[in-house]
């Protein structure tokens, strides 16, 4: 855990130095173009997170694994935060550039469309008392919730829409200078490290809710207070 | 640059700033709803033995 914390902070440490020092000023959108280094991370773990739910919902829901369906249900608090980040972040770079909070087109409105999965999978999984007739239920709506993620990803291509094209994900070279790339990929790394972090704290709790009757949990409690 | 260049950024302050800020806030939330349920689960779990 330390480790992981540290390495967490060396990388954000370099990232937003880089981002937010070194990079130049973008030579349309100035220095407001900085938001990127939260926002594309942000939206890319909101999908990363989403289809790890999926994943390991799918196996809790095959083989009936618990750790499987403790990683699926600790997962969707951090990918709801995560697509929250990306939303606000893009409103608050949509202002100065675009000239509005927000717009229906496609990118915006599927990756809002993901928010709400996200927040319907945690209520669903708390309106269920049985854990694992809920871990069952949550990973059927996550499942189907998969169909989101293409949308989200090729919305830009598909349709046309306000929010820019891909910069970084596309088969030809990346359309953005090395020098605000470099930061921006770190940041991504960096972001996937605060993933595993927040996901190893909600499965803790997760784990010791579940298992509160079982002797591990009693007889940790009794050797730790 | 100087330290005032830094943080107007170029007039976009208001807009990056709120953005690193919430941002913040919002992942440092994530941290520290689990650590203080951890800390009431064992709470709770001691009363109840008593």
């Amino acid at each position: 855990m330390p480790w992981l914390v540290g390495v967490f902070a060396l990388l954000t440490a370099a990232g937003l130095y880089g981002g937010l020092y070194l990079a130049p000023a973008d030579y349309q959108q100035g220095d407001s173009y900085r938001i990127i280094y939260i926002h594309v991370p942000s939206a890319w773990m909101s999908l990363f997170i989403y289809v790890v739910m999926a994943i390991s919902g799918a196996i809790g829901l095959i083989w009936r694994i618990k750790l499987a369906e403790i990683v699926a249900i600790s997962s969707a608090p951090i990918g709801a935060s995560f697509t929250f980040i990306a939303l606000v972040t893009g409103s608050l770079w949509g202002k100065p550039m675009w000239g509005t909070w927000w717009v229906w087109d496609a990118r915006l409105t599927s990756e809002l469309i993901l928010l709400f999965l996200y927040l319907g999978v945690i209520g669903l999984y708390g309106a269920i008392d049985d854990k694992r007739v809920a871990s069952k239920a949550i990973a059927i709506l996550a499942l189907v919730g998969v169909v989101n993620i293409p949308i989200i990803h090729y919305s830009v291509e598909w349709w046309n829409t306000l929010h820019q094209g891909p910069t970084v994900t596309k088969m030809d070279k990346p359309s953005i200078h090395v020098s605000m790339l470099i930061p921006l990929l770190v940041m991504a790394l960096s972001f996937k490290f605060f993933y595993l972090i927040a996901l190893l704290q909600r499965a803790r709790i997760e784990l010791l809710r579940r298992e509160r009757n079982s002797q591990w949990v009693k007889t940790m409690l009794l050797e730790d207070k | 640059m100087s330290i005032q260049e830094f943080f107007s950024m170029g007039g976009y302050a208001f807009y990056v700033w709120t953005s690193y800020g919430l941002t913040l806030l919002v992942l440092l939330a994530n941290i520290i709803i689990p650590v203080s349920q951890r800390k009431h689960f064992f709470r709770q779990s001691l009363k109840r033995k008593r």
